[in-house]
Parts: C-alpha cells; structure tokens; sequence
C-alpha cells in the first residue's frame, strides 16, 4: 500500500515537471527574452514542490502512525487490565493483540484482547487510508498552487535552487547528527557504568576480569576492572603493527615517487592499494592460520616458547594491512615536493640520497607524519584481525611473543552472549568504547590538521 | 691533460681579470627530448671570468644548452646528449667523471628562486655539508657568512639567519639561491634567466651581483631580456630553433651583428 502511495507521488512530481516545463516553454514562446528562468527549472521547480511536501508528510505519518496507535489501543482496553500494570506488561499486551491482529494464535486469546485485535485491524486501515488520501490531496494542491504562480518573471530558478540547499545541508547535517547520536549513547552507558565502578579503578587499575555473572545461577569470576591491561595491549599490538607499516610504506613511498619507472609504478601502486581492501576477516585468517604458526615454528626452532596468540602475529599482519596508509600518504606528500626542490639540490651536487633525506623528507615530514597518524588510529580501532588473532587475557606486558587482549577485542567478548544494561560487564564495553572513540577521533583530527597545514603550504 | 687542468684552476683562484682562455667548450652538442632534437651541432666556448649570455626566442634551445654544461639534463630520463662538453679540457660526459662533483664545479641558479623550506643558514650550509667542506662548526659558519656576503644578502639577513629562507621577499630569495650555490665555490656558475620572476629593483640588485661575481667565476647566464644582456655579459651567444646563429663579443652583437636574425631579433622584430 505505502509503496504505490510513494509510486504515485513520484508520478504526480514527473507530471508535474512535464506541465511546468511545458507552461514554462509557452511562456519563452509568447514573452522571448522577458522570461525569467528557463523551462527546466520550472518543470524541476514544480516537480520538487510537489512530491518533497507529500514525501514528507508520508515519512512522519508512518514515523508515528505506530506509537499513536498503540497509545489508542492501550487506552481502549478494559481498565482492569491497565490498571496498575507496569511498563512491560503493557507492551507484553500489546504485542499479544498484534500477533492476533496478524493470525499469529499461540493459545485462545481472551475475549478483550480479541476485541482489541479486531480495533486494531479497523485502525490500522482507516490510518493508512487517512494517509493515502492526505498525501494524495497535498499531492494536488501543491500541483495546483504551483501552476497558478507560474508566470514569466517567476523564479523558478531560485526556488529550485533554494530546495536544493536545504536539501545538501539536511545530508550534510545528518552524518553530524549520527555521530552526535553515538557520542550521546556511549556517553550515557559510560556513565552508568562509573557509577557502578569508579573512574580511577577503571582507568589506573592493573587487573582485568570483567567476566561476571549476569544471572545470579552463572558461575563466574568477581569481577574486576582495571582496564589498563587492555590499554597496554592495544599500545603493544598497534606498536608492532606501525613499526611494520612505516619502514615498509615509506620506502615504498620513497622508491615509487624517486625511483621507479612510470611502467613499474603503475603496475605496483594498485597492488599496493588493493591491499587497503581485502576485508580484514581474511586479514585475520591469515594472522591465525599461517602468520601465528610460522611465527611459533620460527620458536620453537631457536628455543623460545611462544603464546599460540602472540601479539607479534596480530600486529605484524594488522602492519600489513596498514602499509597502504602510510604508503600511498607519503606517495602523496613526495609528489607534492615542488621538482624545483629535487633541482636546486641536484644542481649542488646532492646525491639522490642526500636530496632524499635532507631535501625530501623534510619537506614532506608533514604529510608523513599525518599518514602515520591516520594508520596508527586505525590499528588501535582495528577489530577483526585482533578477535581473530590476539588472545583474550588480558595480560600486562611489553613482551611481543605473549598473548594480549586489545580495547576491541574486549568490546566483542563482551557484548556476545549473555547482556544485560544493569550490569558491569556489560557496561564496560561501553567505556572501553568511549575511550576508544575519544583516541581515535584525538589522533585523526591531528592527523588533518598536519595534513591540511602542509598542503597550504604548496599550493 | 692533468697539468693543464691544475693550471687553469689556479689562475681562476688568483682571478686574473683579463684570462679569456675558455673554462668550458662545447663541440658539436646534439640534444634529444626522445625522437625530438632540441639542439643541433651547437659549438661554443665559455670564457674564464667572463659573462657569457645566450639569448634567442623560447624554445631555441638556450636553456637546453645551459643544462648541459652541468648535466642536469640527466635528471630527465628521455634526454640524449651527443658531441662533446668539456671543463679545463675534461670531457664532462666521460663515464669517469663523476656527476656529482662536477655539479660542485658547475653550479646553477634556476628561473624561480627555489630556497629549500629550511633556515637561511641551512640553505646556504646544504652543499657545504654534503661535500664536507666544513670540517668544525665554525669553519661552517664562516663559509655560510662570506657566502652571503659575495650574494650581498649578509647585512639584510644576519640578525634572522635561522628563520626560514622561503619567508624571504623573491629578490632576496634569489640571492639566497646565489649565496648557496656559491657556498660550495663552484668554478662555473650557471644561471637560467635568474631575474625573470623578480621586479626591476630587484633585478637591478642581481645583476650588479652578477658583475661583481665575475671576478672569481665563470658565468653563463640565460636571458631573455636583451638589455640584461647588454648590461651584464661580455659575450652574447644568439640561438634559434636548436641552432646557434651567432656568438660573439656583446658590443659588437648589439651594435654590428653579422646575421639578419640576430639583428632582428635584438633590434624586436621577431621573439
């Protein structure tokens, strides 16, 4: 029903354009050069102010056609049942008269809830007509009010172009507003859970045990929170992970803008790039089933005993994964050095080297180093290959061969299975979130803001 | 071949005014920009303590010629050099001769001021310290402060020699560019219409540095004023189409030029 309600609407805004264009032309017929705008943005114009109205109107009818509703069902029920009744139960009643409305009968209702059942049903259609014929009729007069203003000086185009406006910031606005939403909900969650564990045991305390029970038949652990551990392991792993990356990606940075021929660049410099898009779930099975047992081979061959889930395994493949980061930022940075550098230091007699390290680099230090940033932030916010290949002890150490957990692999352990918003153990993947989304969101608008400051520079 | 070398270094150092023996000689150069042939069996010799300026229409190959005579040209993979260059006598395309250090001997100044984004001072101390010619701090110091002052920059720069040399106005960026390639004394420098980004004040200041540079070096200058070179060279070499028409003493090419080109092209008919 609401998919030919939307159908119709599209087809009343395409007549629309056809006639406004078409008036629009016999206006450019009869009055030549007196004519404001030129047909096609009458036609868009009235297009536009057609279907948006009736578009809109449908979207906050179906936004809230529900909740009226039920509040009308809810209302409508014998009081003896209300009375009293908590949240819960209510919402139990209401979805017991939706299954029946919908046929769905698990046991013989009682005669109430059929009775609301059967209102329900009638509602329903008399709401979804209601809007049919609403939309519809906003439809028309939006067509009719349109074509009565429609004259040679009228300005179609600004009125078009000011739909459009609002239309640019309202998408510009929604990402802001999406990210504002997630700040909010992490930040309440966050909240509720300093108040059950104290801020400084969370962010100074050395011991991390969040897996308590939920319900009080679970056996479990007490319970401890000190997330520090998990800090730490993510500083190790993302450590690995850039001392892997940078050297590779600069160099390859450096031999791709300085050295290479144009041939080979553009045969090497896509493969580079590809790498940024293998999904990092294959990342992770190549961290596990090939990097994790070479690793504790090459070991066992030298006599060192290493943990099945080393933090070198996860960190070297997450390096890899973020060498195309460093890379082709540094390519960029590289590029953007004028040639006039490379000429006045080749015309002193620099070597390639030494125009390199102390013509190049620095001059590009900036766009480098904005790279760097950007891949660091995104090894700490990396999930996959981390629940893949990092352990999931949380173990304080600095030595690369153990198993460490990470803030995301925390947050994934912790929200699978058993939840429940009361709960610690629940509510800490929500500050270990928000700590994480602080971080990251530091590093990458430092990141930009090296990045952008360096590019001003140049152009 | 080696004594003669020497010799020749020698008088260069003492400066003596009046040596016109040739410090560079170009026989029958060729240049090609892939299938292209940008210069064509040019033959010149660049005296010893002498301006030397070329001119001619764009693209009549001047610059091509003058990045020859440092192989800079080698920084451009499609180019092709053939004939023979030589500096006091050495050819400078011998597979023995080290391109770098010839790019020490013969230095260049480019059309547009190119400071790197570092200090005044470490644009002037960037050769010295990469040929190691400084062996302590101070004698690093001395090389960046009489540089500058051969560049005639010193008194307008030393109480912000470790402020970055792009912040300079272009003029002064120039003579930076002319200080740092002084800093590695070079035999020859070579200077591609250096005063063509700069206003007339500043332009005026660079050529009277160019004179003044004449004395202890070897110059050749592209150009494409013609009172520029009036004013500067002592000879005049005119170029057109990857051809070299006419060299000669700059009096006598400006005011008696042998081919009709040539006296077109300075009196502005063409170019």
């Amino acid at each position: 029903m609401t998919g030919y309600l939307f159908l119709a609407i599209l087809v009343l805004s395409l007549i629309a354009f056809y006639t406004g264009r078409r008036t629009a032309s016999q206006f450019v017929a009869a009055h030549r050069n007196d004519v404001h705008s030129r047909p096609i943005y009458h036609g868009a114009f009235a297009a536009v102010w057609v279907g948006l109205p009736a578009l809109v109107l449908v979207l906050l009818w179906l936004l809230f056609q529900g909740s009226i509703i039920d509040r009308l069902l809810l209302a409508s029920l014998p009081a003896s049942l209300t009375e009293g009744a908590s949240a819960s139960r209510l919402s139990l009643y209401l979805s017991e008269i939706k299954n029946v409305a919908s046929g769905r009968i698990f046991s013989e209702p009682s005669p109430e809830v059929s009775a609301a059942a059967e209102r329900y049903q009638r509602w329903q259609m008399i709401a979804q007509w209601a809007m049919v014929v609403v939309a519809l009729a906003v439809a028309a007069l939006a067509l009719y009010i349109t074509r009565a203003r429609m004259t040679a000086r009228f300005r179609a185009r600004q009125g078009f172009e000011r739909t459009l406006d609002i239309v640019m910031i309202l998408s510009a606005v929604a990402a802001v507003l999406v990210t504002i939403g997630i700040i909010i909900s992490l930040t309440y969650e966050a909240i509720q859970f300093f108040r059950l564990v104290p801020p400084h045991e969370f962010f100074f305390g050395l011991n991390w045990e969040p897996q308590i029970a939920i319900r009080e038949d679970q056996v479990a652990g007490t319970g401890a929170f000190g997330a520090v551990p998990v800090f730490t392991g993510t500083l190790l792993i993302a450590t690995i992970a850039l001392l892997v990356a940078v050297p590779i990606g600069l160099f390859s940075a450096i031999y791709l803008v300085e050295f290479a021929n144009d041939r080979f660049r553009g045969i090497v410099k896509p493969i580079l790039e590809i790498l940024a898009g293998v999904p990092t779930v294959v990342y992770g099975f190549f961290a596990v089933l090939t990097v994790a047992p070479a690793i504790r081979q090459a070991g066992g061959l030298l006599g060192i005993s290493i943990s099945p889930n080393s933090a070198l395994a996860a960190g070297g493949v997450m390096g890899i994964m973020i060498i195309p980061f460093i890379s082709s930022l540094s390519d960029d940075a590289l590029r953007a050095v004028p040639q006039s550098m490379r000429d006045g230091s080749f015309a002193m007699g620099a070597t390639r080297a030494e125009t390199i390290t102390r013509v190049l680099l620095p001059a590009a230090l900036p766009g480098i180093v904005g790279g760097i940033l950007l891949a660091a932030s995104r090894a700490i916010g990396e999930t996959m290959i981390v629940v893949m290949a990092a352990g999931l002890t949380a173990t304080l150490t600095a030595n690369p061969l153990e198993g460490v957990t990470t803030v995301t692999v925390q947050i994934v352990t912790l929200l699978i299975g058993d939840t429940a918003f009361d709960n610690p153990k629940t509510l800490s993947a929500f500050a270990l979130g928000l700590v994480l989304f602080v971080v990251t969101l530091c590093l990458n608008v430092l990141a930009l803001r090296i990045v952008r400051r360096y590019r001003e520079k140049y152009e | 071949m080696n004594m003669l070398t020497d010799a020749a270094v020698e008088t260069a150092l003492e400066g003596a005014p009046e040596s016109k023996a040739a410090k560079m000689r170009g026989e029958k150069v060729n240049v090609f920009y892939g299938g292209k042939q940008a210069l064509f069996d040019v033959s010149l010799d660049v005296g010893e303590n002498q301006v030397t300026a070329l001119i001619g229409p764009s693209g009549c190959g001047k610059s091509t010629f003058l990045r020859c005579l440092n192989r800079m040209n080698d920084t451009i993979d499609i180019a092709r050099v053939t004939g023979k260059i030589t500096l006091d006598d050495e050819d400078i395309y011998n597979p023995r001769i080290d391109v770098v250090e010839l790019r020490a001997r013969v230095g260049m100044v480019f059309q547009k001021p190119n400071p790197f984004p570092k200090s005044i001072y470490e644009n002037v101390a960037y050769g010295p310290r990469i040929h190691g010619l400084a062996s302590a701090k101070g004698d690093l110091d001395g090389i960046v402060e009489t540089s500058l002052q051969k560049a005639g920059l010193f008194n307008e720069v030393k109480d912000r020699l470790h402020e970055p040399g792009t912040g300079l106005s272009g003029g002064q960026q120039q003579r930076l560019c002319i200080a740092r390639a002084i800093a590695v004394s070079p035999e020859v420098i070579l200077m591609d219409e250096p005063c063509s980004a700069l206003d007339p004040i500043a332009t005026a200041r660079v050529e009277e540095l160019i004179d003044e540079l004449r004395e202890n070096y070897t110059i050749v200058i592209v150009t494409h004023s013609m009172q520029q070179a009036a004013r500067v060279s002592q000879r005049t070499a005119m170029f057109h189409l990857g051809n070299l028409v006419e060299e000669g003493p700059t009096d006598k090419m400006f005011t008696n030029p042998e081919d009709k080109r040539t006296q077109d092209y300075i009196t502005g008919r063409f170019g």
